[in-house]
């Protein structure tokens, strides 16, 4: 591009003008778009397509990775030290159905792409809650439709937003029960219901649709706090009964199994119960979808990571942020896709898990088991540019 | 939360007793056959029959008035539309003005009375409790893909409307807690914008500004 010298303003009192550069946004997606071709000679269509992927194992594979530039990443030793195994995660996409809104169906499909665009492809992809809006058949339907076109297993873990217009009937019929535990490669998994409400829609009496709407509101105060509720719990002190304390555990629960934010239900309320059937474990790792956001904490021996939204991003709590949490930089409103994404989760020999979180459109970020291991000291994430208010 | 006038409704009751709430049109209600005293509700419509000889009492009359309202109630649900509102989302309420009253040195109307505050703190709540009611739904908003503000920002979360005005580079302009509001109706409510005057605009603004009281004006903020 040839620049000719603009003549040079001399009218007193007019403002300078700005040099003619490229704005902080071009000169970030130009170095990233660099990184990537150079990794693996792609093409912009190809780039575009594993972009997020390849970020995302070069970091888990333990690539040094300056966060603040793109250029002078070296990931010759992204081979070494390889991890037991992967599993990719999907979660809160809230759809509508089609007609209704085609940006959250857009939004579900990109982080598809991702998790078949990874290279080694994950044992499985786990779906963390939250798949339709308003709990409708078309709408879950469409879901259904959309995550078979993921290549590997797909998990499925149920949310609120699943759940309150027929509690549960169409969900069930699609994906099986709500509750269910598995084991792989040595793990035992757990996936719990933890969004039962107690009844408060038959004294008001709601419609079903009413219902729904009423808990799909995130500071509506007519509905109950989630719950993993007793006989669920009964249910997971018999599964795992004949578990040995020695083998590693990973649950997944919509609701984050602690209690953080009670007016936004970033809450359990039976948590501590639940915690107790878990802490005879050496290593309990807990991922929860519906925060919405990059969220650390772990209670005596449990670590609990969040998962990313790709519907939209939920704002920091106003107070109960755990302390080991770094929080990701507060989602830019020009950039429909900020503050959103998937993630992989690397799970070690021992049982401990890394945990990636893949924003599209931002370098991702990684919380290392060494992190919460070390209360924080170790591999700490890196601070976000503007915090939450 | 707290206490809300109803419309008044004045009674026209005198005497009372064991109430029975009558259907509503005027013809029948003046039949003949009936016996005891046709008590009307101020909308000249609502009516319930007393019986004769009924106590002259202050419970009795309750009753009526109860009965007339229940009535009244049933024909025009949402007319409580602020608590209805008050009870499913948290709206921080203005600041109490009642150290004014009856303060020394009246204005040129007066001094302020308890009404006088209590006027000014209805007034201001309903009108950013009005502003919930835009914020939490998709359809007030006019959006085309059933978005609404609160799915972003819950009580108004992250909005900080403190930091206004401030350059946008986005929008090439120093811009107001309105425009961003706007653009966000536009962009990810898809709605159509508003004027500054509209009163949904305007009750949005008081919404959003009411749930930051007492935080620090802090203008170009980022």
């Amino acid at each position: 591009m040839t620049t000719k010298q603009r003549p040079a303003t001399t009218h007193s009192g007019q403002l300078g003008r700005i040099p003619h550069i490229k704005s902080v946004e071009t000169r970030y997606l130009e170095e990233r778009e660099a990184l990537f071709r150079g990794l693996k000679g792609l093409d912009r269509r190809s780039f575009l397509k594993v972009a997020t992927g390849a970020a995302g194992a070069a970091i888990a594979a333990g690539a040094s990775y300056p966060f603040q530039s793109f250029l002078p990443v070296n990931v010759a030793s992204a081979d070494e030290s390889r991890p037991h195994w992967t599993f990719a995660y999907i979660s809160d996409s809230h759809l509508y159905d089609k007609q209704t809104n085609e940006r959250f169906v857009r939004q579900l499909l990109r982080a598809v792409d991702d998790v078949n665009a990874l290279d080694p492809q994950p044992d499985f992809v786990f779906y963390g809650g939250d798949l339709a809006q308003l709990g409708r058949k078309d709408q879950l339907d469409l879901g259904a439709q959309i995550l078979k076109a993921v290549k590997a297993p797909v998990r499925m873990m149920v949310g609120e937003h699943d759940w309150f217009y027929d509690l549960g009937d169409r969900w069930k019929e699609l994906f099986g029960p709500e509750h269910y535990s598995f084991d792989h490669k040595g793990v035992h998994c757990v996936v719990l219901m933890s969004v039962y409400e107690r009844d408060f829609w038959t004294a008001r009496a709601l419609t079903p649709a009413e219902r729904m709407h009423t808990v799909a509101g995130l500071d509506d105060k007519i509905q109950s706090r989630f719950e993993v509720g007793a006989p669920q719990r009964e249910w997971l002190r018999k599964d795992l009964e004949k578990i040995p304390a020695s083998t590693p555990l990973i649950v997944f629960s919509h609701s984050p199994l602690y209690k953080y934010y009670r007016p936004w239900n970033f809450w359990t309320d039976d948590a501590e119960e639940v915690q107790t059937i878990l802490q005879r474990f050496e290593h309990v790792t807990v991922l929860h979808g519906h925060t919405h956001q990059v969220l650390t904490n772990r209670i005596g021996n449990i670590d609990f990571h969040g998962m990313l939204s790709t519907a939209w991003p939920w704002p920091y709590a106003p107070e109960g942020l755990p302390a080991l949490t770094v929080q990701m930089s507060r989602p830019n409103p020009f950039d429909a896709n900020d503050g959103l994404g998937d993630g992989t989760v690397t799970v070690h020999p021992d049982g401990l898990v890394d945990k990636l979180y893949a924003l599209w459109n931002r370098n991702p970020m990684q919380v290392k088991a060494s992190y919460l291991a070390s209360g924080g000291k170790q591999d700490v994430p890196t601070a976000p540019l503007l915090a939450s208010y | 939360m707290r206490s809300l006038t109803l419309p008044v409704l004045a009674l026209a009751a005198a005497a009372a007793a064991t109430v029975s709430a009558q259907s509503t049109d005027g013809a029948s209600s003046s039949a003949a056959t009936q016996s005891g005293k046709l008590v009307k509700l101020c909308d000249n419509q609502t009516t319930v029959r007393v019986p004769n000889g009924t106590p002259q009492t202050r419970t009795e009359g309750q009753k009526i008035s109860d009965a007339l309202m229940a009535q009244w109630e049933a024909k025009h649900p949402g007319n409580d539309w602020v608590a209805e509102e008050l009870q499913a989302h948290t709206v921080v309420a203005p600041d109490d003005n009642a150290k004014l009253i009856g303060a020394t040195q009246p204005s040129t109307y007066g001094p302020v009375s308890a009404q006088d505050v209590k006027v000014w703190d209805n007034e201001t709540y309903k009108f950013a409790v009005y502003g919930s009611t835009v914020f939490h739904s998709g359809e007030a908003l006019g959006s085309e893909i059933a978005v609404s503000c609160d799915m972003c920002h819950p009580n108004a979360a992250n909005t900080h409307p403190e930091t206004y005005p401030k350059f946008q580079p986005q929008l090439g302009r120093v811009v107001l807690l309105r425009d961003m509001i706007n653009w966000c109706i536009e962009h990810p409510v898809r709605g159509k914008v508003l004027e500054p005057d509209d009163p949904k605009m305007r009750a949005l603004e008081a919404y959003i500004l009411a749930q930051r009281k007492g935080v620090p004006l802090d203008y170009g903020r980022r």
